[in-house]
């Protein structure tokens, strides 16, 4: 990754957890301060989904041409997506806690991240189950297409339908049933640039890692033999 | 476990005895960082959090980056 693009979430980051403790917000009832988790849960999501977006890209290049790079890719963005889904479950449950009265309320868009989480965590069972890598990475790669198609309707689709405690959930989608008002949206996007690209980081590091891995295994194979 | 509150209750007591004698000073301090419910203090404790975990990423990213230089020298450039 960039240096400048380190550098950026950095500076964003910074911005947001300073600036997402002192700025004004809206003074709501049962809320009360701890609306500023928005700065911090929900960016969770969004690198989530985010970097389960790269995979599924990375999935569908390997599908048009299978090499082992992009199936490295696709892991390892997976990987940290999943990283970030188990962030984001475990300040939302520590938040509906305190906003909702109990820890899991078996809110629509909850559950549904749940099982959005599981069948991602199918896809690390499926890879360990399959040796051949040929195999691996190709049931691995439709596989993966699948759990982006499946992830979308339990966060994004379902909880519309039906009556959810999220904010602009449960009948109209519409933005501004968010409670979020101007002051909050800078600090609220800047969360979700800067964790997006922190998780990209991330995942990077990762990938050079596993080539590293892959080139020493090439070296100790050819001393082998 | 016993041990572990005698040692632990000496402290509290002072701990608690500090901040009663602090709320009995009327003297000029440095109470920024005391006041508007002690925000600051958080706001140092999570950018502690934050800059620690960015520093270890960016040590991290330094390591990765010796192993590939010190395997490119044992190997030649990738493929």
């Amino acid at each position: 990754m960039k240096t400048w693009l380190k550098i950026t979430a950095v500076v964003f980051l910074f911005y947001v957890h300073i600036w997402g403790m002192l700025s004004e917000v809206p003074r709501l009832n049962i809320l009360n301060e701890t609306i500023r988790a928005l700065y911090f849960h929900v960016p969770m999501w969004f690198g989530m989904v985010f970097l389960f977006l790269l995979s599924v890209y990375f999935s569908i290049r390997y599908l048009r041409q299978p090499s082992a790079r992009y199936d490295t890719l696709a892991v390892e963005t997976a990987n940290v997506g999943i990283l970030f889904g188990c962030l984001g479950m475990l300040t939302g449950m520590f938040w509906a806690n305190y906003a909702w009265g109990t820890p899991w309320h078996g809110d629509p868009k909850q559950n549904g991240a749940a099982v959005a989480l599981l069948v991602y965590l199918a896809y690390f069972v499926l890879r360990g189950s399959v040796d051949n890598e040929e195999q691996r990475g190709r049931l691995s790669a439709v596989y993966n297409i699948f759990a982006f198609a499946s992830m979308i309707p339990l966060i994004f689709i379902i909880p519309r339908l039906t009556s959810s405690m999220h904010p602009g959930n449960g009948g109209n989608p519409g933005f501004n049933m968010y409670d979020l008002d101007n002051r909050m949206r800078p600090i609220f996007y800047s969360a979700g640039i800067g964790w997006i690209l922190i998780g990209v980081w991330i995942a990077a590091l990762r990938v050079r890692l596993r080539s590293l891995e892959e080139r020493i295994l090439e070296i100790e194979h050819e001393k082998a033999f | 476990m016993k041990k572990l509150f005698n040692k632990i209750m000496p402290c509290f007591a002072l701990m608690l005895s500090a901040s009663i004698s602090f709320a009995q000073d009327k003297v000029e301090m440095a109470d920024q960082m005391r006041s508007n419910g002690k925000i600051y203090v958080i706001v140092g404790i999570i950018l502690i959090v934050l800059s620690g975990l960015i520093v270890y990423l960016f040590v991290m990213d330094r390591k990765v980056k010796r192993l590939e230089r010190r395997l490119t020298e044992l190997r030649g450039p990738q493929k």
